[in-house]
């Protein structure tokens, strides 16, 4: 018995040396929020969408320069003068419950965003009258009308297929327990706590994925955050702190990456809402006024250290429809006094300024209010929690708020929806034919030079009518630990985690 | 003694009840408007009529409330707006976490409160008792928060001995579970401790003082059993209904402590979940905070009657 005893022993040890010694690895990502539910159909925020790039893979995806890239698709064309768009699909892919992906499996996902109650992609999938699948690999979306931002819309949460099976066993309850295509599946959630994923064996493209688990861990201090990493709990970890940027640089077992996000940040002017008919709403030239008052790098280099980018459109200098023609305009406080002269306003003016709570929000409201005032304008800056602010833009009750949008990979989706004079989020209340004739047109049209001269048109009357300041662009910013390699930053901020390998 | 347990329960009734409206018509006093929340980037406003009806929040407040107490009563406590889990789901997962937060943090502060206490009682005016009285002051006004990043620091960045933040149950690994909580137990427990020192510290000065320790003295018995066997026992009732009553506050969840070390427990889910606009979360967790803490309150009334039969008329 014993000699026995002795060699179950002898064999446990080197069994357990023996797995020891290839050691699964483990990817730790430390996000500023806990994410909502796990379902791309019902998912709404962005640090969801940095999981899901983990688990759930879209018909299409971008690359460093905002090309649109095949991910489940092979290829895509228009057809029918733009109103249906041709998809083949890439075969041979599977769900993480073994299911096969195919046209049908596309047709249900499509399909699923267009009607299940509650789903947020009704509105992105507007354009979508029907989907037909044409072959077993292949699908066309017969459209109400051409829309050419369609699909950037299917590089997103709009893009995600999910098993047709799981789905339609959980119904609405299928975002706690997702079952997608992606590199990683879903292993188990903790709110508030973890979420981890396990390599799928049977990933399309599993010849790039070399790290076995990830979990993300919800870390909402960004001053913890960083610690954790310094301190090896985490091994990447984002939204990391422009301040904290020099702290990071200095530390030789930390890299950082960075991109300038797709989104902005700005103030909106209250033009058609405003109760009181302050000069701000009433008057073009106030709000010109108020433009030339403020120092755009002035606030990037006191708040961000520099960092953020400035800017004047609803997308970054660097972006392809980006207007040369319509440069940031240097501060000019004497000509914008003038201008409040020329409008017949007795200074100071007073401009009710909402603004969300936090220091990326607050820190730079206080420096407009200052440089404002030196031009006449009294901000009258009102700090409000996120959810009371955004009850009250919608009311309009406010003069000024600062807002931002964490942006879309097409134009249009940083445009439409806050410029367009029927569209939900026109806080401004800005109500102009000739941009709203623009916003539709740039829709219709799929080519891209076609599409920068539309832009153009409404780049020049936003510039002039101003519904809203348009102020910096805000670094993404990724630490990781010099264990991790490969990994290169998207403007759209999500982690991608193909190709990463863990030293 | 039964007929004051069931004067007792009778009363907890209509105490959960009268909470139950509290917390529901508080709740309607935030401003904000949950859909919209919930709808985060995404406002289109078909689909956040869409979810009001859903979630019945197009219903006047009285109709919500009867819906509500109607599915507690059956122990359904609805689904978080958020992510669509049951809230008792997300209660029972949380829990666990804070009890042992909590435990551990009591277990701390009367480990350090007490003794502090009693020397500083005993050597009054000494050294000992000035650094007693100044390691409460400490206590008491250090900011949790402060000193939760400061731990960090030292014991995670610096000296690499214990994980910056993040929770590992007990059942999975208690060394690391208990190297997980203990720093932010600690903060918790340190500023309980100086409360607890400041009222041991005073109960034992009063005792100390009485009469029949004086006639303890007298008999010739040694200074310790004095303290230890006389003095201390008297002086430290208060001093544990204290201890309980703290408690009861740690459970309710240690809203900035488990923030700064990412423990995710009541105090995280609340936060959220009153962020989130997040009304079935907050309403299941306060009316679990409340059912605990009345519970422990007839403990302590029990314990008390037990200890003083005055008390039972």
């Amino acid at each position: 018995m014993k000699p026995f005893r002795l060699a179950a022993t002898a064999a446990a040890l080197l069994l357990s040396l023996g797995a020891a010694s290839q050691a699964q690895t483990t990817l730790r990502i430390g996000l500023a929020e806990d994410p909502d539910i796990l379902d791309p159909t019902m998912a709404r925020t962005y640090v969801g969408r940095i999981v899901f790039s983990a688990f759930c893979d879209k018909l299409f995806d971008i690359d460093e320069k905002l090309n649109i890239v095949p991910q489940l698709a092979l290829s895509s064309e228009t057809d029918d003068d733009g109103k249906a768009l041709v998809i083949k699909l890439r075969p041979g892919v599977k769900f993480h419950d073994g299911e096969p992906f195919d046209a049908e499996a596309a047709k249900f996902s499509i399909e699923r965003h267009l009607t299940l109650s509650g789903s947020f992609r009704k509105p992105e999938l507007a354009s979508v009258e029907r989907v037909e699948v044409v072959d077993p690999l292949t699908i066309r979306l017969v459209l109400k009308s051409p829309f050419s931002p369609l699909l950037a819309q299917l590089t997103d949460r709009a893009g995600m297929m999910v098993s047709p099976k799981a789905a339609k066993e959980a119904g609405d309850k299928f975002g706690l327990r997702p079952v997608c295509a992606g590199p990683y599946k879903f292993v188990e959630r903790v709110q508030q706590d973890r979420i981890v994923f396990e390599k799928f064996a049977d990933y399309w493209n599993k010849d790039n994925v070399f790290i076995d688990r990830i979990v993300f861990q919800p870390i909402v201090d960004a001053t913890v955050r960083l610690a954790n990493l310094k301190s090896g709990g985490l091994d990447l970890i984002e939204r990391v702190l422009a301040t904290d940027l020099k702290d990071v640089r200095a530390d030789s077992r930390l890299k950082v990456a960075t991109a300038i996000e797709l989104g902005y940040q700005g103030v909106t002017l209250n033009i058609g809402k405003d109760k009181a008919k302050g000069p701000l709403s009433q008057s073009a030239k106030v709000r010109q006024a108020l433009d030339l008052a403020i120092d755009r790098e002035a606030i990037n280099q006191v708040v961000f250290n520099g960092e953020f980018q400035t800017g004047n459109q609803w997308i970054n200098p660097d972006h392809p429809y980006y207007q040369k023609a319509f440069p940031v305009r240097a501060r000019n406080v004497e000509k914008a006094k003038a201008l409040l002269k020329e409008a017949g306003v007795t200074p100071p003016v007073s401009v009710d300024f909402l603004v969300s709570k936090g220091a990326e929000t607050e820190t730079p409201a206080q420096v407009i209010q200052s440089m404002a005032s030196e031009a006449g304008f009294d901000m009258k800056i009102r700090v409000t929690e996120f959810a009371t602010g955004l009850k009250q833009a919608e009311a309009g009750d406010f003069q000024a708020y600062m807002l931002a949008w964490s942006g879309r990979v097409d134009p249009d989706g940083n445009s439409f929806i806050f410029l367009h004079s029927n569209a939900p989020q026109n806080y401004s209340a800005w109500n102009n034919a000739e941009a709203d004739k623009a916003l539709q047109e740039a829709r219709l049209v799929t080519d891209p030079t076609k599409r920068k001269a539309i832009y153009e048109t409404l780049t020049k009357l936003v510039q002039e009518e101003e519904p809203i300041l348009y102020l910096y662009h805000r670094r993404i910013i990724i630490a990781h630990t010099t264990k991790l390699e490969g990994y290169r930053q998207m403007p759209d901020g999500l982690v991608r985690v193909i190709g990463l390998k863990l030293k | 003694m039964l007929n004051f347990l069931a004067r007792r329960l009778a009363q907890i009734v209509p105490t959960l009840f009268f909470v139950s409206v509290l917390i529901f018509s508080l709740q309607q006093l935030l401003p904000g408007d949950p859909a919209l929340v919930m709808a985060g980037e995404e406002r289109d406003p078909a689909v956040i009529e869409q979810i009001r009806r859903q979630y019945r929040l197009d219903q006047p407040v009285p109709v919500q409330y009867v819906y509500w107490v109607k599915g507690v009563l059956t122990g359904d406590f609805g689904e978080s707006l958020r992510n669509k889990m049951a809230v008792r789901d997300l209660i029972a997962q949380k829990l666990p976490v804070t009890l042992q937060l909590a435990s551990m943090a009591i277990l701390i502060a009367f480990l350090i409160g007490i003794p502090a206490g009693i020397v500083s009682a005993v050597k009054k005016g000494s050294a000992w008792d000035w650094g007693a009285n100044l390691f409460a002051l400490w206590g008491i006004s250090t900011p949790n928060f402060w000193l939760g990043i400061m731990l960090i620091f030292l014991f995670s960045i610096e000296l690499g001995w214990l994980p910056a933040s993040g929770y590992v149950p007990p059942t999975e690994n208690w060394r690391a579970s208990i190297a997980a909580t203990i720093m932010p137990a600690f903060v918790l427990g340190n500023a309980i401790a100086a409360i607890l020192m400041r009222h041991t510290r005073s109960a034992m000065l009063q005792v100390l003082e009485s009469d029949y320790v004086r006639t303890a003295r007298a008999k010739g018995l040694l200074e310790r059993t004095v303290i230890l066997k006389h003095a201390m026992r008297n002086a430290l009732t208060p001093v544990i209904t204290l201890g309980a009553l703290e408690l009861g506050t740690l459970l309710s969840g240690a809203v900035l402590t488990e923030q700064i070390f990412s423990i995710p427990g009541f105090g995280k889910l609340i936060v959220d979940a009153v962020f989130n606009r997040d009304y079935a979360v907050v309403q299941g967790v306060v009316l679990v905070t409340a059912t605990i803490y009345i519970t422990l309150n007839l403990v302590a009334d029990i314990a008390y009657i037990l200890v003083n039969p005055r008390l039972r008329g």
